[in-house]
């Protein structure tokens, strides 16, 4: 029966058909969430943001992003991004598509680093998660998983802020490394201690950890994380690492107000 | 079949039926707004209204605890006053349909929300805490208002918080005439915990130190304390333990279970922080079949990661 209806009718029916998910969603004409598998109506402006309007996008199981179903805790959701047999990485970007602020960091894995990353982050409503992972071709890798939640995870005070003890802490460098959780290499745990300030709680303004980046002892860099807002009070990451390099690894970093990380693990 | 197994047999028949009694009223509905509390007497005078053995849902009006209440030969003591303003009103009315003495006092347990937000139908009377569980109700209070009102909705409808207006003396001491309570601050599950026992009947409110069949709470638990206190109440003579949350029982289960639980925390979210795992992967470890059995352990043990195992990972991560 499409055969026969005009373009306008036709346009309509695969409307209709879209929203009733008879059809592949990536090839609804006019779906409103462009081909998301998770059925976001966010998803193209945030892509368009982030990404750029003319890159090329692919929705690849490759890329596994995992998180809580529900956030028990908004304020702290623990997010683990993992890309299994994707080659040639040059960094990982985790977007938050319905939160106010909604890049949360921009990963770099290098000499070395698998590219894996586990992290906690601020949740102000339900909402997709996604990992977009850029291989040197140009291309975006997309993973995601849906979280929901009650609300409310950016625009109340983190506890430190509320008691005023992050001044006592702040910049303050911990983290070990520990044998790979399975197979050979090691995983790189890494916390620095920030009040992470969206600029979203009345009368607080932003004031959150910008770069961090992780050498060996002979300066070369293990990784390049940008952070944004919504990372959670007291960061704490989870890196995966090849081999078992020998310490003492040096980290250091900056936020918005330019006081700067230093530290030894 | 003996004499005394068919006695047996029709024991189990009896507490049976008397199960599906107490279940029958327990279905709150969401039309009315009426949590169709039923008062379960436990021993003379000494009274139970019981919540469901789950989650906050708006479909449980999240009514989920056992508050109660005790005859004195002049008034009647209130323990807990449930989730809401409407909880409250109708706990009072329950109250008095059941006994025609009037409400002397009300005893809040600890500062979770669901011990103290119906306090609104108690505004005439006493309501005693200790000065540890009043300091954390005034800190939690808004937070507590808010949170509710987004998971339960209209079951909430006019709910304020009313804080407690007295404090009970160090240690703990609670007169009602014609009764003889004991009562035994603790602490582990939040930083005062109170246990009432009826000297009479050996009915013991354990409050939150106990759950039985339910994964337990801990926003504000530390584990050790807590593990303690569940070894103080052991020897304790107890005929009847109401729990706050879970079914009321006549033996010493839910201490045990308890404490298997918290054990179970503390051992694998030590081990796994030493390891090294994030969060993630805790709350994607195998959990004993007998905890995941238990009411509410879907949502309660992600609860259980976020608010604990963040202690047992700085601690490893800090060391030098």
């Amino acid at each position: 029966m499409y055969r026969h209806a005009t373009p306008f009718d036709r346009r309509r029916l695969l409307l209709g058909a879209g929203s009733l998910l008879l059809l592949p969603a990536a090839h609804a004409v006019g779906d409103p969430s462009g081909g998301d598998p998770l059925g976001s109506f966010q998803w193209p402006d945030l892509r368009q943001e982030f990404l750029g309007a003319g890159a090329r996008v692919e929705f690849d199981p490759r890329v596994q992003v995992r998180g809580p179903a529900f956030a028990e805790d908004p304020m702290n959701v623990p997010i683990s991004v993992a890309v299994e047999g994707l080659a040639d990485i040059e960094r990982i970007v985790v977007l938050v598509d319905r939160n106010p602020i909604r890049k949360v960091l921009e990963f770099q894995p290098l000499a070395g680093t698998k590219p894996s990353i586990a992290f906690r982050f601020k949740l102000e409503q339900a909402s997709p998660v996604r990992a977009a992972v850029r291989t040197r071709d140009g291309v975006w890798h997309v993973g995601g998983t849906m979280v929901e939640s009650s609300g409310g995870g950016c625009t109340v005070p983190g506890a430190t802020r509320k008691d005023g003890s992050w001044v006592q802490t702040l910049g303050q460098v911990s983290g070990r490394l520990f044998d790979s959780l399975e197979g050979p290499g090691a995983r790189l745990r890494l916390r620095v201690m920030h009040p992470m300030d969206t600029g979203l709680a009345a009368g607080i303004p932003a004031f959150y950890l910008k770069q961090v980046a992780v050498s060996d002892p002979g300066g070369r860099e293990l990784l390049r994380l940008a952070t944004f807002e919504p990372v959670s009070e007291n960061p704490v990451f989870s890196f995966d690492l090849a081999g078992r390099p020998s310490g003492p690894f040096r980290v250091s970093g900056i936020d918005n107000n330019g006081n700067r990380v230093e530290g030894q693990l | 079949m003996t004499g005394r197994r068919r006695r047996a047999a029709g024991g189990a028949l009896l507490l049976t039926l008397a199960t599906l009694a107490a279940a029958a009223p327990g279905r709150p509905d969401p039309a009315t707004l009426d949590y169709r509390l039923a008062a379960r007497e436990l021993a003379p005078g000494v009274y139970v209204v019981e919540g469901a053995n789950a989650d906050f849902e708006p479909a449980n009006g999240c009514n989920i605890i056992n508050t109660g209440f005790i005859v004195g030969s002049e008034g009647v003591l209130v323990v807990n006053t449930g989730p809401s303003r409407l909880y409250g009103e109708q706990l009072r009315a329950l109250i008095a349909r059941t006994t025609p003495k009037p409400v002397s006092q009300v005893l809040h347990l600890n500062l979770h929300p669901d011990y103290f937000l119906g306090n609104q139908a108690f505004a005439d009377v006493p309501r005693l805490a200790t000065p540890a569980t009043l300091d954390g109700m005034r800190a939690e209070a808004k937070a507590y208002e808010d949170n509710l009102y987004r998971v339960c909705g209209d079951w909430m409808k006019g709910t304020e918080a009313l804080l407690p207006d007295r404090t009970l003396p160090t240690p703990a001491a609670l007169s009602l005439a014609g009764r003889r309570l004991e009562l035994r601050e603790l602490k582990g599950h939040t930083a005062s915990d109170l246990v009432l026992i009826d000297q009479a009947s050996g009915v013991m409110f354990a409050g939150g130190l106990v759950f039985v069949d339910r994964v337990p709470t801990t926003p504000h638990a530390k584990l050790g304390d807590w593990l303690a206190s569940l070894d103080a109440l052991q020897p304790l003579r107890v005929e009847t333990m109401v729990p706050s949350h879970g079914p009321v029982v006549g033996d010493a289960r839910g201490i045990e279970q308890t404490r298997a639980y918290l054990r179970w925390i503390d051992g694998s979210f030590s081990q796994a922080a030493q390891r090294g795992w994030d969060l993630n992967e805790v709350l994607r470890q195998p959990v004993p079949a007998d905890f995941r059995g238990w009411a509410a352990f879907a949502t309660e043990y992600t609860r259980n990661v976020v608010h604990l195992y963040p202690a047992y990972e700085t601690r490893v991560l800090q060391r030098r």
